[in-house]
C-alpha cells in the first residue's frame, strides 16, 4: 500500500535517533581531535622518501634516477642529481638527490611514484594532519622534509615494509656473495699463475649487471 | 492568575502602549506586536537550525554539532556571524536590482503571512475576516521572489532551479488551497480565529480537532504533504538539489543575501506549520480539557515546534524524488484524492451527527485512498530501449 514505505523508514530513523543517545556503539563517528581512528595500514596520503640507518642525508635510497619525476602524471616532483656519487646501502658508488622537491598542492596522491621506484626509495605517508599557514612554501616540501627513517616506515605499513625488508635482505646478500666472490677470485688471481685470471673474474662480473 | 498567564503578552502590550498619548496608541501597538513577530520567528529559525541538525545527525547516527557552547547551543550565532563577515557577490551579468530584491521579497512577503495567525486567545496581529485567503495569497508570492532570484542570476543552474520551484510551487499550491478549503466549508468561515473558535470544544475532555475527524485527518495528510513541497523541504527540495543543481535558485547568493533566503525558507515552513495547527490542530487550543489552564500561546508555539520536529524527521528519512515522480505525485493522486475529500466534507457536513457520517466517510476515504493509490502511483515498466539505426 502506498506510504507502507514511508512509515517504515520513519521508524527506522526514530530507531536510530532514540539509539544513538543509549548506545554509544551506534556512533559511527568519532570526536576527531580527541578521539581518533586507528590509522588504516593502506591508506595513503603524500610520498616521503626512505632513509637506512640514522644519518638521513647518507643513508637515502634515492640515487636520483629521476624516474618518479617523468612518471609523475600532474608534475609535482623537481629532482637534481649530484655531480658526484657516493656509496649507496650496497657499497656501491651512485648518484644522490641534490635537490628533492615534492609540491603537496599539486599531488594527487597517485601512488605511481611508488610503483615505479627501482630503490624502493619512495613510499606513500599516512600522515594526513598537512595543514600550513603559507600555501606555497608551507606546502613545498624538501628533501629533509620528506627522509624518514626506514623504522617509520616498517611502523605505517608494517605488512608491505616486511616485503620490502626481505627484497632489500636478499639483494644485500647477492651482493655481498658477489663481492665475497669477486674477492675470492681477486685473491685466487693473486695465488694462481696470471694467465688463468682474467676468465673467473668475468664470469663473477656477469650475473651482477643483470640486477 | 492563569488568565492573566494566558493574556501576559497581550497585558503587557497594553501596559506599554499606556505610556504613550491617545492618538498614537493604535499605532504604537500594532507597531510593537510586529517588533515581536520579526524577532521571535527568526530566534526560533535560529533555535530550529541548531535542532535540526543535531537530530539530523543523530538519525544519521552522528553526534551533530556540540563545540560552540554548551551541546553546540551556540552554533547559529557561529552561523549568522560566518554569513554576515562573507563576501556579498552579485555576478557581472546579473540583473542587480532584481538580484537584489528577491531575497528581500521573500522574507516580506512570507512575514506577511504572519500577520493573520492567531498565535494565542486573542493574540492576532490583524483579525482578518478574510485571513485564509491572505494567507495564501502571501504564500503565493513566494514564488515570485523565487523566479526573481533564479533568473535575474543568470545562470543555468539557478534558471533550473527556478523553474522547478516554479512548476513545483504552483502544482501543489492547488492541493494546498483544496485541502485548506474542506475546513472552510464545515467553519462557513475564512477567519482563523473563527476556526480555531469552532475547534475549541471538548467532549468528554476531548477536543473537536478537525484532525479527529475522517475528513480533517485525510485533509491533514494531504496538506502536509502540499505543504512540505510548497516550503521546498525534503523529499521535495528539487529546486535546490544541490547534487544536481549545486544550490538552486539560490546558487549566486553569497553572505547576508543568502542568508536571508535561508531565513526566508525556515520563516515559511513556520507560517505554513502554524497554519496547518490553526486548520487542522485546533490552533492554540488544548489538547485535553484539563490542561486548559495552560497559556493558549504555549500549546501553539509547542504544536509548531512538533510539526517542525515531523518536518525534520521527514528530511532525515526520505531521498529526493525525481522531477516526473514530483508531478505524477501532485496531479495523479494528491489533487484528485483532495477534491475526493472536498465531497466527503460535504457529505459529513449533511449527514449530520450521529454514526452514520462516520462511517460512509471513513469508507469512501480508505476505499479510494486504496484505489487511487493502486491506479495512479502505478509502476510503469517500461521494456529495455531498443535503438533503430539509421540505414
Amino acid at each position: 500500500m502506498l506510504g507502507e514505505g514511508i512509515l517504515k523508514g520513519l521508524a527506522e530513523t526514530a530507531k536510530n535517533f532514540a539509539g544513538s543517545f543509549v548506545s554509544a556503539e551506534r556512533l559511527t563517528t568519532v570526536e576527531y581531535p580527541e578521539d581518533r581512528i586507528a590509522p588504516i595500514e593502506a591508506a595513503r596520503v603524500f610520498p616521503i622518501l626512505i632513509y637506512d640507518g640514522l644519518d638521513w642525508e647518507a643513508g637515502m635510497r634515492c640515487v636520483a634516477c629521476q624516474i618518479c619525476e617523468k612518471e609523475c602524471p600532474p608534475k609535482c616532483i623537481f629532482i637534481e642529481k649530484s655531480k658526484d656519487k657516493k656509496a649507496d646501502a650496497l657499497g656501491k658508488p651512485q648518484f644522490y638527490p641534490a635537490q628533492f622537491d615534492i609540491d603537496i598542492s599539486v599531488c594527487m596522491s597517485c601512488q605511481i611514484c611508488v610503483e615505479v621506484c627501482p630503490f624502493e626509495a619512495i613510499k606513500m605517508d599516512t600522515d594526513f594532519e598537512l595543514a600550513t599557514e603559507d600555501r606555497f612554501e608551507g606546502l613545498l616540501m624538501d628533501r629533509r622534509q620528506l627522509a624518514r627513517p626506514n623504522a617509520y616506515y616498517q611502523q605505517i605499513h608494517p605488512t608491505e615494509a616486511a616485503v620490502v625488508d626481505a627484497h632489500l635482505a636478499a639483494e644485500k646478500a647477492k651482493a655481498d656473495a658477489k663481492a665475497k666472490a669477486t674477492a675470492d677470485a681477486a685473491a685466487a688471481k693473486a695465488a694462481a699463475p696470471s694467465a688463468t685470471a682474467p676468465k673467473p673474474a668475468d664470469t663473477a662480473q656477469k650475473p651482477g649487471e643483470g640486477d | 492568575m492563569f488568565e492573566q498567564l494566558d493574556q501576559i503578552f497581550v497585558l503587557l502590550n497594553h501596559w506599554l502602549v499606556g505610556f504613550l498619548p491617545l492618538a498614537l496608541r493604535p499605532y504604537a501597538s500594532v507597531l510593537i506586536s510586529v517588533v515581536v513577530i520579526i524577532g521571535l520567528f527568526p530566534a526560533l529559525f535560529a533555535l530550529t537550525t541548531v535542532l535540526e541538525r543535531k537530530g539530523l545527525g543523530r538519525i544519521q547516527n552522528r553526534i551533530g554539532p556540540n563545540r560552540t557552547g554548551p551541546f553546540g547551543i551556540l552554533q547559529p550565532i557561529a552561523d549568522g556571524i560566518k554569513s554576515l563577515t562573507k563576501e556579498d557577490i552579485v555576478p557581472s551579468s546579473a540583473d542587480g536590482a532584481v538580484h537584489f530584491l528577491a531575497p528581500v521579497v521573500l522574507v516580506v512577503a512570507v512575514f506577511m503571512g504572519f500577520a493573520v495567525l492567531p498565535m494565542g486567545r486573542n493574540m492576532t496581529l490583524v483579525p482578518m475576516d478574510a485571513g485564509l485567503l491572505f494567507f495564501f495569497a502571501m504564500g503565493a508570492s513566494t514564488e515570485l521572489s523565487v523566479f526573481m532570484a533564479g533568473w535575474s542570476s543568470r545562470n543555468k543552474y539557478s534558471l533550473l532551479g527556478a523553474m522547478r520551484a516554479v512548476a513545483q510551487m504552483i502544482s501543489y499550491e492547488v492541493p494546498l488551497l483544496m485541502s485548506s478549503v474542506a475546513v472552510v466549508m464545515i467553519t462557513g468561515s475564512l477567519s482563523l480565529g473563527k476556526i480555531v473558535e469552532a475547534q475549541n470544544h471538548y467532549t468528554w475532555g476531548f477536543p473537536h480537532w478537525y484532525i479527529f475527524t475522517p475528513w480533517g485527518f485525510a485533509g491533514f495528510v494531504m496538506y502536509a504533504i502540499a505543504a512540505t513541497a510548497e516550503t521546498n523541504r525534503s523529499p521535495f527540495d528539487l529546486p535546490e538539489g544541490e547534487s544536481e543543481l549545486v544550490a538552486g535558485y539560490h546558487t549566486e547568493y553569497s553572505g547576508f543575501k543568502f542568508a536571508l533566503f535561508f531565513l526566508g525558507e525556515y520563516l515559511a515552513m513556520f507560517s505554513i506549520s502554524g497554519l496547518g495547527t490553526t486548520l487542522f490542530l485546533g490552533g492554540w487550543s488544548a489538547p485535553f480539557e484539563f490542561l486548559s489552564f495552560i497559556p493558549s500561546w504555549i500549546w501553539f508555539f509547542s504544536k509548531l515546534m512538533m510539526s517542525i520536529c515531523v518536518f525534520i524527521w521527514v528530511r532525515g528519512t526520505l531521498p529526493r524524488l525525481r522531477q516526473d515522480q514530483l508531478m505524477n505525485f501532485a496531479w495523479k493522486f494528491v489533487l484528485p484524492y483532495t477534491m475526493l475529500n472536498l465531497l466527503v466534507t460535504a457529505l459529513w457536513r449533511f449527514l449530520g451527527p450521529g454514526w452514520q457520517q462516520w462511517v460512509y466517510c471513513s469508507a469512501i476515504l480508505i476505499v479510494a485512498y486504496v484505489v487511487m493509490a493502486r491506479v495512479g502511483m502505478r509502476r510503469e515498466h517500461f521494456g529495455p530501449r531498443k535503438y533503430r539505426y539509421a540505414e
